[in-house]
Formats: C-alpha cells, sequence, structure tokens
C-alpha cells in the first residue's frame, strides 16, 4: 500500500486512473451490450417488416389485398409464411406476370434484402413455415442414398426420376429441377408452392428434407457425373429412341448411301 | 473322294497348295464347291436403300455379341439384397439381386457399361432399321409374288424385335422397366376371360412376384432370339431363291438381275458395312447414355417416375392406351376395362394389316406373275398413299405415347395433346391418303410432261417474230424407257352376269367387294394414263408445240 501512496502523486498517476476508469466503462458497456443489440435487432425487425409492407404494397397488393388478406385474384398470404416469400419472390415466380396455368420460373426483380423484408412483414401477419438457414439444407451428413428413396416415393411421380420435371394436366407442370438451389428445393418442400402438396417437418423431418437436397445435388446438378455420356435431357426413352432414329439410323443410312455410291467399275474397253 | 484308285494320280502331280489341299478336304465333306459354285457370283444390284436390310441384319448380330457378354455378369434373379457396390446414391438401398447386378456391369464390370450401351442402342437402331427396310419394300412392291413368304418373315422379325427389347427393357428391374412391366401387365389383365389367367400364369402369382425377371430372362436371352436367328437364316436364304429385286432401268427385266458379283464385290462390300454399321454404333454408344438405370432407381411397385414410357418401338402402344377413353362396363360383378382392351385390339390390328397387306393387294389386282422389277412409289398412287396414311397414324400414336413431354417441352396442355390425337388419329390417315394420292399423281404427270416434251433446259429462245420459249431438251431413249416401262392396271370388272344361254349367275359378295376395291385402286382418277408412242411422235414431228 505504501508503494502505491508513495507514488499518488506521480506525474503519470492520473494517465493509470484514466485507464482503469475506461476499462471499467469498456467491461460494463459489454456487459450490456448485448441487450442493447437485441434492442437494436427489434428495431431492424421491425424497419424491415415497415420497408416490406411498403414493397408489398406496391409489387403485391393488387392481387393479394393491402393486408395479405388475399382476393379473386391471389390467395390470401396470412400464415403462408416467410419460407413461401422467400421461395416465390426469389425463384421469380412472384410478381406474377400473367394470370396463366402456373406461374412459371422467370428473371428474380427484388435483392434479397428486399425479399427478405418482404417475407418479414408477411411472416408477421401469421406464424407459418420460416426460412431455412444454409445449416438445414446444406448437403453435408445427409443420407444420399435415402434422399433418393424418398424422392421416388415421393417426388418423381411429377418431377420425374432425377428431377427432370414433368407435364400435369391443363399446361400445369412439375418443373426442372436442375439448377434450382438447395434453399428453394427445401421451401418448396416446406411451402407446396402451386401444384406441390407441402412436406412439413411432422410428414417429411428436416434430416430427410436435407436427404433430398443432397440426392438432387448429386444426381442432377453440374456437379453430378454422367459416367454413360451425353445425358440426352435424362428424360427417358422417348429422347433415346429420336436420338436412335436421327443419329444412329440416319448415319448409317448416310454410310449406306456413301457405301452404294462407291462400287467396282467394268472395264470399258 | 480318297479311294485307291484316285490316290496315285494324285501323287503324280505332286502335292498341291496348302489351301487347295484344305478347300479339298472340305468339298469331301461338306460339298462346299458346288456351293460356292452356285452363289459366288451371285449378282447383286446396286443401290443404298438395298442395305437397309444389312443394317438390320449387323446390328442384330451386334447385339448378340454384346448380349453374349452381358449375361456373363448378369444375375437373373428377384432375390433382395442390400447394395455395397461403388455408385454411391444407391449406397445401403434394398434391390433385386438383377438390379444390383445391372449396377455391377454399369460401374463394375470392364467395358461393361459400354457394352450394355452399345446393347441397347443396337437394338433401338435394329428396329429402326426394321421399320424403314419395310417402308422401302412396301413402297416399292418388292413385297409382291414371289415374296409374300419373305415379307411374313420380315414382319414377324419385326414383332419379334419388338418383345425381344421389351423383354430386355424389363430385365433390369429398374423404376422405368417395372413401370413399363406393370403396363403390359395391365393390358393382359384388360383381356376378357382369360386375361387374369394368362397374368397369373406369366408371373407365377400376383404381380409383381418373384418369377418373371428369370421368365423373361429365358424369353429373352433364348426363345425369342433363337426364333428370330432362325427367321433371319430363312429370310436370307429366300432372298438368295429369289434373287434380289431391281430398280427398273434399260437392260433391267423381270428375268434379269444387273449388278455386281457377291465375290468379290458384294463380299467386301459387305463386310466392310458390318464394321462400318460396328463402328457406328459402338460410336453412338460411347457418346450418349441409355437407359441410365442407376438414376432411375430400383423397382418398387409402390413407387413411379413420370415420363414413364417403353423404348421407341413400343411407343405407339403406349400413345393408343394414352389417348384412349378411361371406358370401361362393368356387368355381373366383371369389369370389361375397355380403355385397356381397345388399344390391345388395335395395337394387333395396326400390326397385322402390314403382315396382310401383300395377299390382299395380290387378290385385287389378280395378277399372279411374279414381280422382279420394282415400282417407283409415285406409279402406285393409291398403295403409297395407304403406307402413308399408316405411316401418318404410326407417328400420331407415337406423339401420343410421348405427349407429357410434348406438353413440357413445347409449352403446351397435355389435354390438348391427347386431343389432337384423338382426332388425328382418324383424321390424319385420311388427310395423308388424300395428300399423298395427289402428290403421286402431280409426279406422274410430270414424268408424263417430261416423256412428251423433254427437260426443261433453262434456255429462253426469243423467235424472230418477237415470242419468248423454253427449250425443251428431249430425254435420252435409256431415260423414256425408265418413265414409261410401268405397267398400269385396269380395274378389274365383274364377268359378265348372264351367261351363253341367257341364265343370270348370282354374283358373289366378295367378287362385287373385289371390284369395288380394284376401282379404287386403279379406276378413274388414280393414275395419269402414261404416254403412248403414238403421242410421242405426233408430237415430235409437230415440233416446237408446247
Amino acid at each position: 500500500m505504501k508503494k502505491l501512496s508513495a507514488r499518488r502523486r506521480h506525474p503519470l498517476a492520473a494517465f493509470v486512473v484514466l485507464l482503469l476508469a475506461l476499462a471499467a466503462t469498456g467491461g460494463l458497456y459489454t456487459a450490456f451490450a448485448p441487450a442493447d443489440k437485441a434492442q437494436a435487432e427489434e428495431t431492424a425487425q421491425s424497419l424491415a417488416i415497415e420497408e416490406g409492407k411498403k414493397l408489398y404494397a406496391v409489387g403485391c397488393s393488387s392481387c393479394h389485398g393491402t393486408g395479405g388478406q388475399g382476393s379473386s385474384d391471389g390467395p390470401s398470404l396470412v400464415g403462408v409464411g416467410s419460407a413461401a416469400v422467400d421461395f416465390q419472390v426469389g425463384t421469380g415466380r412472384m410478381p406474377l406476370q400473367q394470370p396463366g396455368a402456373q406461374a412459371p420460373r422467370k428473371k428474380v426483380i427484388y435483392t434479397q434484402a428486399e425479399i427478405d423484408q418482404m417475407a418479414a412483414y408477411i411472416a408477421s401477419l401469421g406464424a407459418g413455415p420460416t426460412t431455412p438457414t444454409a445449416k438445414q439444407y446444406s448437403p453435408e451428413g445427409a443420407d444420399i442414398a435415402n434422399g433418393g428413396t424418398l424422392f421416388r416415393n415421393n417426388c418423381a411421380q411429377c418431377h420425374n426420376f432425377t428431377g427432370e420435371g414433368g407435364a400435369l394436366t391443363n399446361g400445369k407442370y412439375a418443373p426442372d429441377l436442375t439448377d434450382v438451389s438447395p434453399k428453394h428445393i427445401y421451401e418448396a418442400m416446406q411451402t407446396g408452392p402451386q401444384n406441390m402438396p407441402s412436406f412439413p417437418d411432422t410428414v417429411l423431418p428436416e434430416q430427410e428434407k436435407k436427404d433430398v437436397v443432397a440426392y438432387l445435388q448429386t444426381v442432377n446438378s453440374d456437379k453430378s457425373e454422367n459416367p454413360g455420356g451425353l445425358k440426352l435431357g435424362g428424360i427417358g426413352p422417348v429422347a433415346e429412341g429420336l436420338f436412335a432414329w436421327i443419329f444412329g439410323l440416319g448415319t448409317l443410312i448416310a454410310v449406306a448411301i456413301w457405301v452404294a455410291a462407291r462400287t467396282a467399275k467394268a472395264k470399258k474397253s | 473322294m480318297s479311294n485307291t484308285t484316285t490316290a496315285p494320280a494324285d501323287e503324280q502331280r505332286g502335292k498341291a497348295p496348302a489351301g487347295e489341299r484344305v478347300a479339298d478336304w472340305a468339298d469331301g465333306r461338306l460339298g462346299i464347291y458346288s456351293l460356292a459354285k452356285a452363289n459366288l457370283r451371285k449378282v447383286f444390284p446396286d443401290h443404298w436403300s438395298f442395305m437397309l436390310g444389312e443394317i438390320c441384319l449387323y446390328s442384330f448380330i451386334i447385339i448378340i455379341l454384346t448380349g453374349v457378354y452381358l449375361t456373363l455378369f448378369f444375375h437373373p434373379s428377384m432375390n433382395e439384397v442390400e447394395y455395397h457396390g461403388v455408385y454411391a446414391p444407391m449406397q445401403g438401398v434394398l434391390m433385386s439381386e438383377a438390379y444390383a447386378s445391372t449396377l455391377d456391369i454399369s460401374f463394375e464390370v470392364r467395358g461393361g457399361l459400354l457394352i450394355r450401351q452399345i446393347h441397347h442402342w443396337a437394338a433401338l437402331i435394329f428396329l429402326a432399321g426394321m421399320f424403314v427396310h419395310m417402308m422401302r419394300v412396301f413402297f416399292t412392291g418388292a413385297f409382291r409374288k414371289p415374296r409374300e413368304i419373305n415379307w411374313l418373315f420380315g414382319f414377324l422379325l419385326f414383332v419379334l424385335g419388338m418383345f425381344t427389347g421389351f423383354t430386355g427393357y424389363s430385365l433390369p428391374d429398374d423404376l422405368l422397366s417395372g413401370t413399363g412391366v406393370r403396363f403390359t401387365q395391365g393390358a393382359i389383365l384388360s383381356v376378357p376371360i382369360v386375361g387374369t389367367y394368362i397374368s397369373m400364369f406369366l408371373f407365377g402369382g400376383e404381380f409383381p412376384g418373384t418369377d418373371f425377371v428369370a421368365r423373361f430372362y429365358s424369353i429373352h436371352i433364348l426363345l425369342l432370339p433363337g426364333i428370330m436367328l432362325g427367321l433371319v437364316v430363312a429370310h436370307l436364304i429366300l432372298v438368295f431363291y429369289h434373287k434380289h429385286t431391281q430398280f427398273p432401268g434399260p437392260g433391267r427385266t423381270e428375268k434379269n438381275v444387273v449388278g455386281m458379283p457377291l465375290m468379290p464385290v458384294y463380299m467386301a462390300k459387305a463386310g466392310g458395312f458390318f464394321f462400318l454399321v460396328f463402328g457406328v454404333i459402338a460410336a453412338v454408344a460411347a457418346i450418349a447414355t441409355i437407359n441410365p438405370i442407376w438414376t432411375i432407381g430400383p423397382y418398387r411397385p409402390d413407387m413411379v417416375g413420370t415420363g414413364a414410357q417403353p423404348d421407341w418401338y413400343m411407343g405407339f402402344a403406349e400413345g393408343l392406351v394414352r389417348v384412349m377413353p378411361g371406358w370401361e362396363i362393368n356387368l355381373w360383378g366383371h369389369t370389361l376395362v375397355l380403355g385397356v382392351f381397345i388399344p390391345l385390339v388395335v395395337f394387333g390390328l395396326v400390326l397385322g394389316a402390314m403382315a396382310v397387306y401383300p395377299f390382299i393387294e395380290s387378290w385385287i389386282t389378280g395378277d399372279k406373275r411374279e414381280h422382279h422389277l420394282l415400282d417407283r412409289p409415285r406409279n402406285a398412287p393409291t398403295r403409297t398413299a395407304l403406307g402413308v396414311a399408316w405411316i401418318t397414324m404410326y407417328m400420331i400414336t407415337l406423339v401420343g405415347g410421348g405427349n407429357d413431354l410434348w406438353a413440357t417441352h413445347f409449352h403446351l396442355s397435355i389435354n390438348a395433346i391427347t386431343w389432337f390425337v384423338r382426332i388425328g388419329f382418324f383424321a390424319g390417315p385420311v388427310i395423308a391418303f388424300i395428300v399423298t394420292k395427289r402428290i403421286c399423281l402431280g409426279l406422274q404427270r410430270r414424268d408424263a410432261e417430261k416423256v412428251l416434251h423433254g427437260r426443261e433446259s433453262g434456255i429462253i429462245k426469243r423467235l424472230p417474230h418477237g415470242e419468248f420459249i423454253e427449250v425443251h431438251e428431249p430425254l435420252s431413249q435409256e431415260q423414256l424407257h425408265t418413265l414409261t416401262q410401268h405397267e398400269q392396271y385396269k380395274p378389274v370388272e365383274i364377268g359378265p352376269t348372264v351367261d351363253e344361254n341367257g341364265v343370270e349367275r348370282k354374283v358373289k359378295g366378295g367378287e362385287k367387294l373385289r371390284a369395288k376395291l380394284s376401282q379404287a385402286y386403279f379406276g378413274e382418277g388414280t393414275q395419269i394414263p402414261k404416254p403412248t408412242a403414238e403421242e410421242y411422235k405426233e408430237i415430235q414431228e409437230g415440233h416446237g408445240h408446247h
């Protein structure tokens, strides 16, 4: 103690005290900070909802109603959840270009930030499936073989064996899944867009959804291998038959014409 | 012949060359000299379309060769096993041994995938080749006497080829082929009275059971190919026996064949062509995947995938069922599934029409002579139009078989396509018939025009008084012959209905029908009278009038 009191009038003592005070304030600040951040997030969330509401009023309300309650032109969005918004707007299906058999996939016109804001607004209208996190749909730790079995059992009857797409009645169709992002596939399973049935976690648990996504990534993406050569669209015997006729028999007939045109000539005397 | 009297003579002459001795040895036992003498100089006419049959023969040989290789590794068993091979997305999945061994052939057997793909591509090309070969024979009238039986052999080869292909497609027991087998079983079940029994017999009980892969295997590798091999041999023997048909031309008659001898020209050509066919098919198989069963998955009756189609040659049967309304009749506790049974009957009729056509035509024409000179399709407008009508119907039902892919790839409604096929099935052939006949008649007119006025030379001449005319070049004697050699049938008339004693004879219904059909084939508006020598002379003398 003596040492300390002896130096209390040291020219640097004020600095030391100041340093200690600063450290204490900083420590206190960090101790309180999480609460502050949560508060900030809440503000951000309500801000997002506000922004989302504005975007919604401009882009969606003409069909889905001013409060998301739906109209004769579009279904109610209460309770569809943020996952549905992220899927529909994130794949360009919404806003709809024109009424028709089915909303096609097209150019996405909103940024991801704007989509998140709209999703936040729609989620605030009623509880529904939430946008999955990257961990939920990443193929890590997935059972690909199980995903394949699940896919053949639940998806292949409309989307074809490896998700190349297929026809439904009256111009509707199950779309090609070739370059659909894992997130959107996951969301489609959660929300069941358009003609698709939904597969909530009670039907298809999170792990199984992950398996299906991983299976599709393995057999039907840029990374998937085609050991047999050209895939011919992966749509089965119709494409194969066409290929056999045009490139198989077509080439053979061309060869036959070539062979027949080259004949032994009788010697002219 | 090695008896004691000739032996010293041989010794005197000294030793013959080794080749000759081998040939002598073989001749003594097989009689190859007389066979060779009779056949080695056999003449074949030259035309690319005469090589279509060769494409079929060679692809058939390729199918047999590759098929033998596949049998070494394929296990025709439906025992359930868990997969632990190299293909990761199937690890641990339960499947039949047949499917597992097909995965092994594709991924673990050396060259297995390539051989599998050659086998399958060759099968598709074999059937396509037969289809085109039959079209060639049909449209040139090569099926006429004496070749009706050979037409039937060819027809049987086509139909057996369809079923051999179908059983082969079913063997891997994948989800696609299993769906196809289920489809076939449904068609069998739709047959009244016996359908259920046939199904139970074929599958050894309820579908799918545990037997069908092994049974289809016997049918696919033994029964059907055995019959087909026999038919191919018979087909070729008849080709040799009848001699090949030829296109009409100067110096070509019903009694000769103008062309090149088998030895050496056709030996070289045909032998070389075999390797070309093998090469093309192997290249196709190396470039493009066919039936990637590893992505399709093992068959389970509770699963199905969209876009489940048969290989192309069964596509028209698929189409018939797809577009047929789902009619059914329930009577006394039994169901008659017309929605499947009618297509099944139509399937038989569409194929049967091909088989009986030569006999119908020869009955209508009443022509009992042999024909070795081919018809140009335009000179038989009704036959050509009928053939095109048949092909139109076939192609329209083929569209029906792929209606879902037409819908997704052309952004159409599948219901609209189904209705198009329903209407087109009836209207399409009629339209095709009328249009084809008009085209044939138009071509006949053009031929007549060419014969009488010569070929348009494209040279414009101005006459002294200012008129412009196009100079026509007269055809050569050979060209005139080719364009006018064909024979034009007169319609068959019903003979005198009153005999010399004035007694009326009863005209049979068949006779009336035949006269009517003959009228439709060769009556008014079915052929343009070919130019006569007098017409030709008259025009040549009064030169310059057009």
